[in-house]
């Protein structure tokens, strides 16, 4: 079992302070993700679990057990780098048994060969067991790092943006893999990147992390659905959420600077707050209540980003498929009125009542 | 104006072929992407329009006019880089004007001209910065304006996106097909991003191995790729391509998947597979729909929440996923056993040996 809390760790340079009291925790089996964006701190706790670097404040418990004061190697944690840090000269198979040849685990051969044999199994890189790392693609290669630390079943992963080196179509089956693998293994893991479709898509929980501090915390839907913040909002989902300045006025809800109304949600709305509307939420429809020029079409194949002039405001609709509106063209659109996202002046969400 | 042609253009290194020989002609007004991943040929294509590198084969017209052998400077293209190349030690200002000052252009002349590229990329307050203090985007904008502001013929623009991060990636993009839209200059635009490439290109050349896999609108490139390449290149993920063999009348899929042929597909299959009964049926994430009743059957191996919508991975046997695009309501833990169809007129078929795509019947 692993179990990891961390708990208000606070971490200064000569020059800043890179965590500001920061507390977490996750449970055996989870695949917990740190995003955000550069500079935000995520390597720096990455780092401070793995032990290479020393917290000024907080403590990090591993099932129950402050391990503060133990070194890199008693921690027993992996790490898996963005760069694959393997040996080049050395064969796959070699790289992958290294971890278990070190002197102080004593284990025999024949044992390192089934392990060695499994992990390349599962990451299907067999077939590559003879060939030196440094002949590798860059995928293949990250996948003989992450065989790496799997061989030595330690407690916890510790990923620091493992895919971003990778092109695209290599990250995106990598991502799946990496996933499947995780769950079938019951690994614990903590993984960070910036990325927040790779967040989004393998975290069981996320949290996300902006200047030193952690501004939410939640499952990907809570983090999609019902983000705390503007800055949580704004981080995930393509294109970016819409966040239109509105007023509240009798039974209504009023866009500034455009005609566009929704019904007020039964919260407690202060006089002016924005109003968030995710790009799929806006809708062309013949028999919508607003009218928009569209300005610009970005048809990306599965669906079709329209930038839509209505008012003052340029807003962002995402549809299905290729779309058929052109540039210059008025349509009607409506808006979804479930899922709707409402927040203050000082850019937090206002929530429902009763929560 | 512009109209640019390349005719049987290729570049050798010794006898390795960088760019094989390429036609294209890209009309006046058009924005062409050169679309492929890195080392397929696209940036030297690039730059062989624009004379940075010579041709080894082939002729360039520029309006016409043969420019194959003529200097950079002599084409009347303006190049957009990657990495924004300014000036570091001139401000914003004296970088856009730099060009109509090397012209030689008078003093009125230089500062209407500066002022409209100014406003069209609304980046009147930096003027007097220098570019180091700049963020990228903003570096960026400044390297469109000094391009702009030649009122060139036409733009070649590498990767211009590239070294941004996602977000500001994202409306820069808008940015430049607005510029576009507004300017209507040819332009030719390279880039490794499919997303960048079908949201911008009027047409987009696929390339791959120094070789051209297909030319084509957005549309095409995603609901009929020419080939398996094209096919897994473009969209995110690429389209499902699973081994089939085609048997009375259906294709046989691993994991003793039947999924019946669509009208109109029988006879050139037969005609394009010479009697092999091996082809590839491709489908698109979206055009699968899971449904209790559906023809297919499979395993889901992982599930992804992407925001607006969830992916899911499903094992049809033990060497075959294939990916479903569903809505966030259809999600289910791994392992389940699924069902689902694909949209009958969504479906492509290609031949696995020369891994072209065979073309449907036409409708009658």
């Amino acid at each position: 079992m692993s179990r990891v809390d961390v708990q208000n760790l606070t971490k200064r340079f000569p020059t800043v302070t890179a965590l500001q009291s920061i507390s977490f925790s996750f449970a055996h089996g989870e695949f917990f993700v740190l995003l955000g964006p550069t500079g935000a701190g995520k390597t720096t706790t990455l780092r401070l679990i793995a032990g290479l670097e020393r917290q000024d404040e907080g403590s990090i418990l591993l099932d129950g057990e402050p391990i503060d004061a133990r070194t890199p190697a008693e921690r027993d944690v992996a790490f898996v780098f963005q760069q694959y840090s393997l040996y080049p000269t050395m064969t796959v198979y070699d790289n992958l048994a290294f971890p278990l040849r070190s002197p102080l685990r004593k284990i025999p051969e024949s044992v390192i060969t089934t392990t060695v044999n499994e992990a390349a199994e599962k990451l299907r890189i067999t077939h590559l067991l003879n060939r030196k790392t440094a002949q590798l693609s860059g995928g293949e290669m990250q996948r003989v790092a992450i065989g790496r630390a799997i061989v030595r079943a330690p407690r916890l992963f510790l990923m620091d943006e493992p895919l971003s080196n990778l092109d695209a179509k290599l990250r995106e089956s990598l991502r799946v893999e990496l996933k499947h693998l995780q769950k079938t293994q019951g690994s614990t893991t903590l993984f960070v990147t910036h990325d927040q479709i790779e967040a989004l898509t393998m975290a069981d929980r996320i949290a996300v992390l902006n200047e030193g501090r952690i501004v939410m915390q939640g499952t990907p839907e809570d983090i999609y659905d019902r983000p705390d913040t503007t800055f949580v909002a704004q981080l995930v989902g393509t294109p970016k959420i819409n966040l239109l300045p509105a007023n509240r006025r009798d039974g209504s809800v009023l866009v500034r600077g455009s005609a566009i109304s929704v019904p007020a949600p039964r919260l407690a709305l202060p006089e002016s707050f924005l109003l968030g509307v995710r790009p799929e939420d806006i809708r062309p429809d013949p028999a919508g209540g607003f009218k928009g020029t569209v300005m610009l079409t970005e048809p990306l194949g599965v669906e079709t980003i329209l930038h839509l002039r209505s008012g003052e405001l340029t807003l962002l609709s995402l549809v299905p498929g290729m779309a058929r509106e052109r540039v210059g063209e008025e349509i009607r659109f409506s808006i979804v009125h479930e899922k709707l996202h409402f927040f203050g002046p000082d850019n937090r969400r206002i929530a429902e009542q009763g929560h | 104006m512009a109209t640019i042609q390349l005719s049987r253009v290729e570049k050798k290194f010794d006898d390795m072929h960088a760019v094989k020989p390429l036609d294209l002609t890209i009309s006046d007004g058009e924005f062409v992407v050169l679309l492929g991943p890195s080392g397929c040929g696209k940036t030297t294509t690039l730059r062989m329009i624009s004379g940075l590198e010579t041709v080894t084969g082939g002729q360039i017209l520029l309006n016409g006019e043969e420019v194959t052998w003529k200097h950079p400077s002599q084409r009347d293209m303006a190049f957009v880089f990657q990495f924004y190349a300014l000036y570091s030690h001139l401000s914003v200002r004296q970088n856009i004007a730099f060009p109509l000052q090397a012209q030689g252009q008078k003093r009125e002349t230089v500062d209407r001209r500066v002022k409209e590229v100014v406003d069209i990329l609304r980046i009147g307050h930096l003027m007097s910065a220098r570019p180091g203090k700049l963020s990228g985007g903003d570096q960026q904008r400044v390297a469109l304006a000094r391009a702009l502001v030649r009122h060139p013929a036409a733009f070649l623009m590498d990767e211009p996106l590239g070294a941004l991060d996602a977000e500001m990636r994202e409306s820069m993009r808008a940015e430049i097909k607005n510029l576009h839209i507004a300017q209507h200059a040819t332009t030719v635009y390279v880039t490794h991003d499919q997303v960048e490439a079908m949201a911008l290109g009027d047409r987009i050349v696929v390339m791959s191995k120094a070789e051209v896999q297909q030319v084509g609108a957005p549309i095409e490139v995603y609901y009929d790729p020419a080939n398996l390449f094209v096919a897994r290149f473009i969209g995110s993920p690429g389209m499902n391509l699973v081994a089939s063999r085609i048997a009375g009348g259906a294709a046989e899929m691993p994991g003793a998947n039947r999924y019946p042929l669509p009208a109109g597909w029988a006879k050139p299959l037969a005609v394009a597979l010479g009697g092999r009964p091996d082809a590839v049926l491709g489908f698109r994430p979206e055009a699968a729909r899971v449904s209790p009743n559906g023809a297919l059957a499979g395993e889901v191996y992982a599930t992804d929440m992407h925001g607006g919508y969830t992916v899911l991975h499903v094992n049809i046997s033990d060497s075959e996923i294939v990916h479903i695009r569903s809505d966030r309501q259809t999600s289910y833990p791994m392992g389940t056993r699924v069902r689902f169809d694909i949209d009958p007129d969504a479906v492509r078929f290609f031949d696995p040996k020369s891994e072209l795509a065979v073309r449907r019947e036409a409708k009658i």
